[in-house]
């Protein structure tokens, strides 16, 4: 049963350093569900359940934080500079309202219109470092009255249900593992102690997972992502990764991180034992917080489970509400194995 | 020494998929020591205590790497090739027409896309075969996540031997015939086979935390610049003994502990060569940045080839270096 609401906890703004808003959102989520609920100095929030056991401890991890922009300053014609913060490629920017500060006061990166570019400025790529975003100000002065240096930037789109049943949204990475750990932790009670660990400042470093990792020492590490899906036209079928709609997917191995492969393997068995779909993610190449959670201190061994989204690091990203359920179920299965002592680490 | 090489290369051991060495070095390695132990990362601990006063006895991390670089596939077709990624430094022109081999003894050939030009070979036009003519005959043998390595006997090339893996089971080998032969220690010895090496010096970095050594001292290949038109800036050669390491991309190693390996090397008539390794980086920098820091070096056996299926070393040098660290150990560590 579904007692987290995705829709408004994608829709909530948080950049990496910026995740106050969605840490208090937790916060509400979890209070009276879990038996310690702290957040640390650089903003990671910890929900513990303590279990009935004292080992193994398992650490669930799902990062706060998501990709955008901070205002850097204004033009004399009170046009905003801004930077990003993480990994966006500069094409995904003309022509986007974004949503600038606290506030969330509206803002647009325009370009010239096509009817006074050059044939060349027409095919040849743009210059990112020449876009500002219009806030309706007309000087400086003006600009920086409405917003301030180091203010985040968020693309303006909204989370909502749209063709078969699928999700769209704009920080689905990984607002869906924020949720899927708020549901594991609210929806029962649990034999091994259960450290769930909503981590900041994954985007630009897996920062927050480091620090977090050092302080729960986890024995088992698990990692719920957003991941990358190509199973759109143009790409080859090898190129996919995943696919939405075919189950939550299995780590192998990414640019971090070799999971475990015990913990694979009898995620695995988990899955079919209990019937839930999953697939393996087929590619290599992308980061998370496992690569932290393993390497602190004398280590650990570690996986991740993720929701397929597709378009991630754009403004909208697209995934399956059947996947994100299914990885709930998974992680709970998961849990619940560990405590019946069906793995020994 | 040879045939301790040889088992040691010949072993299965993909990062992160050191299972089926580790039994084969712990199996070499036991008699020598009093207890061996496994990590949450897979590192093969062997202990050996020591039997000085506890003003000279230090507590001594020596770390050899057990994983080797291979392919992980990551997708079964529908006429059963497997497409791979890999793991660790795999070059697409040394990987064309060659032989791998899965942990369960499954070979396999590699082959490519049609390609106009060498230089645009990539690893995602590639793919192996085994023989499946489908998607589910592919799956009977070999999952999405299942790692290959070359498949390669060793040789020998006069006082020479080539062969997949030498890096870094030559390290390996080294450890375990240093352990065998040293007599009396003052110091406590752990001896760490590290995994994940090969994709970030991984395992050495928790094991070392693990240990939280006084002392460390890694073992590992280095490169060589005594082959025809190399055109780099690589000085160390096959046969003018063991490496100690002055420098490679990961570490500076402190002066004083470079110092300590040179004079025990001088003082008993070893022969050695200093070690610039301008790229690549070794176990001894997760040594060294544990915790609040450790001093740490590295001895190096010279090869030629280096993540190739013909890895190839000098017999002396290996002996050299087992020497060195023979004596290193026996003696005071103050550095």
């Amino acid at each position: 049963m579904d007692s987290v609401d995705v829709k408004a906890l994608c829709d909530i703004r948080g950049v990496s350093g910026h995740e106050g808003e969605v840490r208090a959102h937790l916060r509400t989520l979890l209070e009276g569900h879990v038996d310690d609920l702290r957040a640390d100095t650089i903003g990671n929030l910890f929900a513990r359940k303590a279990g009935r056991r004292a080992s193994p401890v398992i650490m669930i991890a799902a990062h706060m934080d998501e990709v955008g922009f901070l205002v850097t300053g204004a033009d004399k014609s009170g046009m905003l500079h801004f930077t990003n913060v993480g990994g966006i490629v500069p094409a995904m920017l003309p022509s986007k309202v974004v949503r600038i500060g606290p506030a969330a006061i509206p803002g647009v990166i325009g370009t010239k219109a096509v009817h006074l570019q050059e044939a060349s400025e027409r095919t040849k790529p743009f210059d990112p470092e020449k876009l500002r975003i219009d806030i309706g100000a007309s000087s400086r002065e003006q600009a920086m009255k409405l917003v301030k240096r180091g203010d985040q930037i968020t693309w303006d789109v909204e989370f909502g249900e749209f063709g078969s049943a699928l999700w769209k949204g704009r920080a689905l990475d990984d607002r869906v593992g924020c949720a899927i750990l708020a549901e594991v932790l609210r929806q029962a009670e649990y034999e091994v102690p259960v450290v769930g660990v909503f981590t900041v400042q994954e985007e630009v470093g897996l920062r927050g997972a480091a620090v977090a990792s050092y302080a729960v020492e986890p024995q088992i590490a698990v990692c719920l992502e957003g991941t990358v899906c190509a199973d759109i036209p143009g790409v080859e079928e090898q190129a996919y990764t995943t696919r939405v709609g075919q189950g939550p997917a299995i780590s192998l191995m990414d640019a971090g991180t070799i999971h475990s492969p015990v913990l694979v393997r009898h995620l695995v068995s988990v899955a079919e034992r209990e019937g839930i779909p999953y697939q393996y993610r087929e590619a290599t190449r992308g980061g998370n917080d496992t690569a932290r959670m393993t390497m602190a201190k004398a280590g650990a061994p570690g996986c991740a489970i993720s929701v397929p989204c597709r378009y991630i690091h754009s403004p909208v990203a697209v995934c399956s509400p059947e996947d994100y359920r299914n990885a709930v179920r998974l992680v709970r299965a998961f849990v619940d194995s560990i405590g019946r002592g069906e793995l020994t680490i | 020494m040879k045939d301790l090489i040889e088992s040691f290369t010949q072993a299965y051991g993909p990062s992160g998929h050191e299972d089926q060495v580790r039994e084969v070095i712990r199996a070499a390695v036991a008699d020598h020591c009093d207890r061996t132990t496994v990590d949450a990362l897979g590192n093969l601990i062997a202990f050996r205590a020591g039997s000085g006063e506890s003003s000279n006895r230090r507590r001594v991390m020596l770390a050899g790497h057990m994983d080797e670089i291979g392919l992980i596939v990551t997708h079964l077709d529908e006429q059963g090739f497997l497409r791979f990624a890999n793991v660790g430094g795999v070059s697409p022109h040394v990987l064309l027409g060659q032989r791998v081999v899965f942990g369960d003894g499954t070979t396999g050939s590699i082959g490519s896309e049609r390609v106009d030009e060498i230089k645009d070979l990539k690893l995602d036009k590639m793919f192996i075969d085994i023989g499946a003519l489908s998607r589910d005959e592919a799956r009977e043998k070999v999952e999405v996540g299942d790692m290959a390595t070359y498949q390669r006997q060793l040789s020998e090339l006069g006082t020479r031997l080539s062969a997949k893996a030498m890096d870094d089971r030559v390290g390996c080998a080294v450890m375990v015939e240093a352990l065998r032969r040293l007599q009396n220690s003052p110091h406590d010895i752990y001896a760490v086979f590290t995994t994940q090496e090969e994709v970030g010096l991984r395992g050495a970095r928790t094991s070392a935390y693990g240990i939280d050594p006084e002392f460390g001292l890694a073992f590992d290949v280095t490169g060589v610049g005594d082959t025809p038109k190399i055109n780099n800036n690589l000085n160390m050669k096959l046969g003018a003994g063991a490496a100690i390491k002055v420098k490679d991309a990961s570490v500076v190693v402190p002066p004083r502990v470079k110092d300590l390996l040179v004079k025990t090397a001088r003082d008993n008539g070893i022969s050695y060569q200093l070690e610039v390794l301008v790229a690549g980086g070794t176990d001894t920098a997760s040594i060294q940045l544990t915790r609040s820091g450790v001093p740490a070096g590295c001895i190096s056996v010279p090869t030629r080839y280096i993540h190739t299926p013909v890895e190839t070393l000098e017999l002396a040098d290996v002996e050299a270096s087992v020497q060195l660290t023979v004596k290193v150990l026996e003696g005071p560590i103050e550095v």
